[in-house]
């Protein structure tokens, strides 16, 4: 089990620590829904050290990545980040990642159980193209402040990069507590506005406690995995191994967002099955509220009366939404918003409704 | 030093005979590690029917927090004469007071021995180690 460099940063904030994708991460500061509450109504601050962070750089960078990414990455504009997925031939993602497209580089950010295998898979793809892989992972802390105070609370830190500044989904450069050419962009994992910063590892605890102390003012927190995964599945973002994994493709997760076929692409690896899968998609990715105190957990199946229509992906109690909601599989046609179905937890069953995805949106609230 | 007047199992749950009958429910240390110490992050109780037959061991029932499910486990064979009415609706209970007011169910057994289980210095022992 590794660390991150923060880890005697948690252990003083009295975290519950466990282990998460071969890493010991703080899954609660408090109680969990408080801390998620305190994002969607301050911001809170996120250790992401765990992640994956990898660096392509050398002339085929490009022509690489658009063969492995299922997004355009040859259309990013410089300075802009897109969500894309690596898909095997099959189809089915070995993992979702963002690309923050650079000037003679382009940086990845990985989830943290499947980076090994990431890199395993980028180099053998590798071969024939005149690339450098950089694993960065150890090297840098990564850090998120999420919620509505973000800004306020970080650009005082800040020199050289006007944070008001920077739209969503861009990154830039400038000094971070006086740490020169830091990277900054303005991504999350929670549907609200924030940062994600990559600094030193051994900066780490530095940045974390000068964000933490300029924060304490306005109410910021650290948060917890347990409520990360509330708060991204509230704002219906995936998570590796739920909405997305080995059977689980990008289409029918409705992440077609992050797919491109456009001709210029050229071919890349898993693009004829889901064109395929584009054009007659066969289940679908849906919301589901409950009526009751059961909360969706991943595996229970979905009924309407005697028929089984599908299955939870993940679940969670939502505090935003004031009831528990779960993403489900089911076939396309079933699961019309408002519509009546029933999950089984263990032969007893709970009155549950379909909703539309996401369930929580700042912008469209 | 937790109450040495039951046994305990490695499940967490305890059990206290009470004459003819038993009362089940689960130790501090159950709820604390479902609810770290929140007891907001408890929310739900799934108990049996009065009558129903539970072998040693059987899964009798589930608990609930924010992020996990714990079956709930019979420690000793017998009939669920009642259940705890409170539960339902003050899931508190069980972190305020997981001795007396938050018992969960009561059983006739079919034997009264606990010889089987934990006494609460083994049962400290027990917690007190990495699993």
């Amino acid at each position: 089990m590794k660390d991150t460099p923060l880890r005697e940063v948690h252990e003083r904030l009295g975290a519950k620590m466990v282990e998460f994708g071969g890493w010991y991460m703080p899954v609660q500061y408090g109680p969990i829904l408080e801390e998620v509450q305190c994002v969607r109504t301050k911001a809170g601050l996120f250790d992401l050290s765990h992640m994956g962070r990898v660096n392509v750089k050398g002339p085929d960078t490009l022509r690489y990545l658009e063969r492995i990414c299922t997004n355009h990455v040859g259309k990013i504009p410089l300075g802009s980040i897109r969500y894309s997925l690596f898909c095997r031939a099959d189809g089915n993602p070995i993992d979702d990642l963002l690309v923050y497209r650079g000037s003679d580089e382009v940086y990845l950010v990985v989830n943290a159980s499947n980076t090994a295998v990431d890199l395993a898979w980028m180099r053998e793809h590798a071969q024939g193209f005149d690339v450098v892989i950089d694993d960065l992972s150890d090297a840098q802390a990564m850090i998120a402040l999420q919620g509505q105070v973000s800004t306020q609370v970080m650009q005082p830190l800040c020199e050289g990069i006007d944070l008001s500044k920077l739209g969503y989904y861009k990154f830039g450069f400038g000094t971070f507590c006086g740490l020169r050419n830091t990277r900054i962009s303005r991504t999350g994992y929670t549907g609200e506005q924030g940062f994600e910063v990559y600094v030193p590892a051994k900066e780490g605890a530095r940045c974390w406690n000068a964000l933490a102390q300029a924060g304490a003012p306005q109410g910021v927190k650290p948060i917890g995995l347990g409520a990360r995964d509330t708060l991204r599945l509230e704002a219906g973002m995936p998570l590796y191994g739920h909405e997305i994994d080995a059977t689980h493709n990008p289409i029918e997760a409705g992440l077609s967002f992050g797919v491109s076929f456009a001709p210029e692409k050229g071919d890349w690896i898993g693009r004829t099955p889901l064109e395929a899968l584009s054009k007659a998609p066969k289940r679908q990715l849906v919301g589901i509220k409950t009526d009751g105190p059961r909360v969706p957990r991943q595996g229970y199946k979905l009924f309407q009366g005697a028929r089984e229509i599908g299955y939870v992906v993940s679940g969670s109690v939502s505090p935003t939404l004031s009831t528990n909601i779960g993403t489900c599989y089911v076939p396309v046609g079933v699961g019309t918003s408002g519509e009546s179905c029933e999950l089984d937890i263990k032969g007893k069953r709970q009155p549950a409704s379909f909703c539309a995805l996401p369930f929580f949106s700042r912008t469209r609230k | 030093m937790r109450p040495n007047d039951r046994k305990y199992t490695e499940t967490h749950e305890w059990v206290k005979n009470e004459g003819e009958t038993m009362l089940i429910g689960i130790t501090d240390f159950a709820v604390s590690e479902l609810s770290n110490g929140n007891e907001g992050d408890l929310v739900y109780c799934d108990l049996p029917e009065s009558g129903r037959i539970l072998e040693a061991g059987q899964t009798f029932g589930e608990i609930e927090s924010v992020k996990a499910v714990s079956d709930l486990n019979c420690p000793v064979a017998g009939e669920v004469l009642d259940i705890n009415p409170t539960i339902e609706d003050h899931l508190e209970v069980l972190s305020k007071d997981p001795w007396g007011q938050g018992w969960l169910i009561r059983i006739k057994p079919t034997l009264k021995s606990l010889d089987h289980l934990m006494s609460a210095e083994e049962y400290e022992k027990f917690i007190s180690q990495p699993h």
